[in-house]
C-alpha cells in the first residue's frame, strides 16, 4: 500500500510541477486530517489551526519544486505544517513561552521518568472516544506535555507514522524519537490514569472479599 | 529476572515489538509476577488504543471545503 501511495504521489507531483495546478487538491487530500491534528496539537485552537494549515498548504504548493525526494512528500509536508503552526504560536506568544518549553523539555529528557500511578485501568468500550469528556481529557493531557514529547506522540501514536518517518519530519535521530516517545507515553498515561482507573472497592467490599463465608455466598 | 526499572525503561520498545527475543521473554516473565508493572503496561496499551483512534478528534465541519476554496483562490494567483 505504501508503495502504491508512493507511485501515485510521484505522478501527482510531476503533473503539478508540469503545470496542472488543480491536481494539488488531490495530492493533499489524504493529509488534511493529519495536518489539522498536528497543527491543533501545537496551537490548541481550531481557528488558528485551520489558518496555519491553509497557509502551510500554500507553502507546500509554492515550494513543491524544492522537494528533493518525492518519496518523502508526506514527511516533508508534515514538517512544513509543524513549522507553520509553531510560527503562528510564536506570533501569539511573543517568543516567551516557547523558549521556556524547549529548555524544560531538553533537560527533563535526560532524567528517567518514574511512574507514580499504579492503579489498574478499567476495560474501556470502543465508543469511549466519542465522549466529550474523554476527548477533552486527552487533549488536556497532550497540552501539558512539553513540545518535544507532544510532537513525537502526535506523529507516532495519533497519526501512526513510523519511527523513521517521525525522525524525518522532526529532523532528529531515530533514537531520539524512541526516547521521547517513551517518556511521552508514560506522562500521558500518568495524567490519564485518574480518569480511567478502576473504581476502588469500598471498605465493606474489601472486607467481604476477605471473609471466606461471605465470599462463598456471592 | 529483570528489575521493574528495566521493564519500565523498555516498555515502549516492548509495546512496539522492538526488543530482542531474550529481553521480551524476560519482560514477560516479570510482568507475569509483578502487578505494578502489569498495571503500567496494561494501562499504557489501553491509552494507545484510545489516542490512536481516529474518532478521538473531530475535524471542524467545513474544514476541508474551506481549505480547498482557499487554495483555489490563492493557487490560481501565484
Amino acid at each position: 500500500m505504501v508503495e502504491e501511495r508512493g507511485t501515485s504521489e510521484r505522478l501527482l507531483i510531476s503533473r503539478i510541477l508540469a503545470g496542472e495546478r488543480e491536481v494539488f487538491h488531490e495530492l493533499i487530500r489524504p493529509y488534511e486530517r493529519g495536518s489539522f491534528i498536528l497543527a491543533y496539537s501545537i496551537l490548541r485552537n481550531h481557528e488558528d489551526a485551520e489558518e496555519a494549515v491553509q497557509q502551510a498548504m500554500l507553502n507546500i504548493f509554492s515550494r513543491l519544486a524544492q522537494l528533493e525526494d518525492v518519496d518523502k512528500f508526506k514527511q516533508w509536508a508534515m514538517r512544513v505544517i509543524e513549522n507553520e503552526a509553531k510560527m503562528y504560536r510564536r506570533k501569539r506568544r511573543q517568543n516567551l513561552y516557547e523558549s521556556m518549553d524547549a529548555s524544560d523539555g531538553e533537560s527533563a529528557e535526560a532524567k528517567a521518568f518514574r511512574p507514580r500511578q499504579f492503579a489498574d485501568w478499567r476495560e474501556l468500550p470502543s465508543d469511549i472516544v466519542e465522549q466529550a469528556e474523554v476527548r477533552n481529557a486527552i487533549w488536556k493531557a497532550l497540552g501539558e506535555l512539553p513540545d518535544i514529547y507532544r510532537e513525537v506522540f502526535v506523529l507516532r501514536d495519533m497519526q501512526h507514522l513510523d519511527v523513521a518517518e517521525t525522525a524525518q519530519v522532526l529532523g532528529i535521530r531515530q533514537s531520539a524519537v524512541k526516547t521521547r516517545l517513551h517518556r511521552a507515553r508514560l506522562m500521558m498515561r500518568e495524567s490519564l490514569t485518574p480518569m480511567f482507573a478502576k473504581p476502588k472497592p469500598s471498605i465493606w467490599e474489601r472486607w467481604k472479599g476477605m471473609n471466606p463465608w461471605l465470599a462463598a455466598k456471592r | 529476572m529483570v528489575s521493574c526499572k528495566t521493564v519500565i525503561a523498555n516498555l515502549t520498545n516492548y509495546l512496539d515489538g522492538d526488543v530482542a527475543p531474550e529481553m521480551r521473554h524476560k519482560i514477560e516473565k516479570h510482568l507475569h509476577r509483578c502487578h505494578r508493572c502489569t498495571a503500567v503496561y496494561d494501562s499504557t496499551r489501553k491509552m494507545l488504543v484510545i489516542t490512536g483512534d481516529e474518532r478521538i478528534f473531530e475535524i471542524p465541519a467545513g474544514f476541508s471545503e474551506r481549505l480547498h476554496a482557499f487554495l483555489d483562490a490563492t493557487i490560481s494567483r501565484t
